[in-house]
């Protein structure tokens, strides 16, 4: 085994690759251009499509057909491009089709900036576009867990024929960390995404009745049908998918929540404070749809009071207040349009929710 | 006794939805007649549209897509990349393919991806109650423009397939009518040879297809087909526009 720097847009490139996907549209946007351009030569090389497409509403409907024809496709993107890949990802939820978007997500609303942002939690996790639909959400806070995550992605999409989402932010894009893979399986033939596991495709219609890929249903209770399945679907997906990682969870009188690169700052706090004897933990969910309600109902019990951190005005903020039910205090933390938390900041919240003095905290 | 007429088997047998002298079910039947002349049924793979004819699949008998509007021939360049050796065609009203897919189609075609699209130009908004479309005559009166097309307002006709021809990437282009019987005739021959160019993998092929809408034009059936003859073609000529 060895060890090779990479960043994480192009990790997710060679874990896409590596995971069998042979489709990739997508349009430039910073911070995840590295992506789009790993993956122009990476798809040439591997026999795969790349398509540099004229808008994101292009190349989300690109793999979209790319979905439907059975292969295994990725498209790339940061906020504003996705906010315009909406559409596709609604028809792709309705269709039932798999694909994988990533989102390094940058500060918004509007043009916003380039810095790295966690703002689009909402539009992630909530469906985004339109309609009662959910979309799969995998945080990676790492280079090296993005590569595993990316390889989750696919095989999520197609059990359950449905997009997933990879959200991470400019950081996790653009910073090199060492990555731990087989080398023989860097910049080797990808394996090829077997199709023959997927009966519904588009394939030609020879020896089988014509398959149609539709999320047009006009008839009297039809589309409702449609609906009460994909419900169905994410109740699955909610009961058997959740992941998180725990950190002092066990003694903690405090938990933060945090996700992707805040999670890394929290961590490093949390090492302070537990210097100080502050019995601070984290817990870090890895799935932010479906979010670990259960996990953090369980903290709720022992735990004497959550803080939320987040690059956002406030939006996890919510799922974690669904979760607590209003056993325990909620504080928050956050910085919005590319600010990112310092360590000191954190540490000085910590103290102040364990210790309190007079000072006046921001609670929710 | 010689067979000299029959249903395509391409074409279900069930009754369409389309109303009386409408062209998309003529359209649809001489695609089919193409698709089973060229034997190519089991090979090929639909776009269909929003627009009238959004249940194309309920009555084509092979494979179907859906496609948000505009993005039909998105998705058709997505199927065809997975499967280069598949027959891929698109089908996509005026309103589909001039308006709201105006970007996407002009890029498909200068890419030369080697597919099909069958363009069905009724000059409305079929669909939505006959709205004005970017291919509305000037004067003529649509639910949006109630006294008439007002160049000052509206603009002008946008006379998309020219426009696409311009491009190297686009290979055939065409335009045909369906409104008597022997320009019927050239319509599918345009077609079989749209289909054809890409079987031979000639590349990006474009049959536009001027058709009727009697409910939306206010006419009946056979005015709106005069109507063609008599005005239509005078802003849309038919013809090979290209055939490179
Ligand atoms: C994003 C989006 N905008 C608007 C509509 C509504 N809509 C459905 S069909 C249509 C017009 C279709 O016109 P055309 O493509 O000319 O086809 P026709 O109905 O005339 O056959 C519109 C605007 C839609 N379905 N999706």
């Amino acid at each position: 085994m060895a060890k090779i720097m990479m960043c994480g847009n192009e990790v997710i490139g060679e874990a896409a690759v590596h995971a069998g996907c042979t489709f990739y549209s997508g349009y430039p946007i910073t911070p995840q251009n590295e992506l789009t351009q790993y993956m122009a030569s990476r798809m040439t090389e591997s026999g795969g499509t790349f398509i540099q497409a004229e808008s994101e509403l292009a190349a989300i409907n690109m793999v979209f057909g790319a979905a439907a024809a059975g292969a295994r496709a990725m498209t790339s993107s940061s906020s504003p491009g996705i906010s315009l890949k909406q559409e596709g990802i609604s028809y792709l939820a309705a269709c039932q089709l798999p694909a994988v978007i990533v989102n390094m997500m940058r500060g918004g609303p509007g043009l916003g900036n380039i810095a790295p942002s966690q703002a689009d939690y909402f539009q992630a996790t909530r469906g985004g576009g339109h309609g009662d639909y959910r979309t799969i959400v995998l945080a990676p806070s790492a280079v090296e867990e993005a590569w595993h995550l990316t390889h989750l992605a696919f095989d999520l999409a197609d059990e359950y024929r449905n997009p997933v989402l990879i959200l991470g932010d400019g950081i996790l894009g653009q910073m090199m960390e060492p990555i731990e893979v087989v080398r023989k399986h860097l910049h080797g033939k990808m394996a090829n995404h077997d199709m023959r596991h997927k009966p519904w495709a588009l394939t030609g219609c020879k020896g089988r009745k014509p398959n149609v890929i539709r999320s047009l249903y006009l008839g009297e209770g039809e589309l409702e049908e449609l609906n009460r399945l994909l419900q169905m679907k994410y109740s699955m997906v909610k009961s058997k998918e959740v992941r998180f990682e725990s950190l002092y969870t066990e003694d903690s009188d405090l938990v933060v929540v945090a996700y992707g690169t805040t999670s890394r700052i929290v961590r490093s706090a949390i090492s302070k404070a537990r210097q100080e004897r502050l019995h601070v933990g984290m817990l870090r969910p890895v799935t932010l749809w479906p979010f670990p309600e259960a996990e953090l109902q369980k903290l709720a019990n022992k735990a004497r009071a959550f803080l939320v951190v987040e690059m956002s005005a406030g939006q996890m903020v919510d799922d974690v207040k669904l979760s607590v039910l209003g056993k325990k205090p909620i504080h928050f933390y956050g910085r919005a349009g590319g600010g990112i938390p310092t360590e000191a900041a954190l540490l000085d919240i910590i103290r102040d929710i364990l210790r309190p003095r007079s000072r006046n905290r921001v609670r929710v | 006794m010689k067979k000299v007429f029959e249903r395509p088997r391409s074409l279900r047998n069930v009754p369409t939805h389309y109303c009386a002298g409408c062209g998309h079910s003529l359209a649809h039947r001489l695609i089919c007649e193409v698709i089973d002349e060229l034997g190519i049924r089991e090979d090929t793979i639909a776009v269909c549209p929003v627009g009238c004819a959004v249940i194309a699949y309920e009555y084509w008998d092979f494979d179907c897509s859906e496609a948000a509007h505009g993005r039909t021939p998105c998705v058709a360049t997505g199927i065809k990349r997975v499967h280069p050796d598949k027959i891929v065609f698109s089908y996509q009203g005026d309103g589909d393919l001039a308006a709201i897919g105006t970007a996407e189609i002009i890029h498909t075609a200068n890419r030369g991806e080697n597919i099909t699209v069958i363009f069905i130009n009724n000059g409305v908004y079929g669909m939505t109650n006959g709205q004005m479309a970017p291919t509305t005559l000037i004067g003529q009166r649509t639910s949006t423009t109630p006294q008439g097309r007002d160049v000052l307002r509206d603009g002008y006709p946008l006379k998309i397939t020219e426009l696409l021809a311009q491009l190297p990437g686009s290979r055939y282009v065409e335009r045909v009518s369906v409104d008597t019987p022997s320009n019927v005739i050239k319509a599918k021959a345009a077609i079989k040879k749209a289909f054809r160019n890409q079987i031979e993998k000639k590349g990006f092929s474009l049959v536009e297809v001027l058709s009727p809408c009697p409910t939306y034009w206010g006419l009946s059936p056979k005015d709106a087909c005069l109507r063609i003859s008599g005005e239509m073609v005078k802003d849309f000529p038919l013809g090979v526009i290209k055939d490179a």
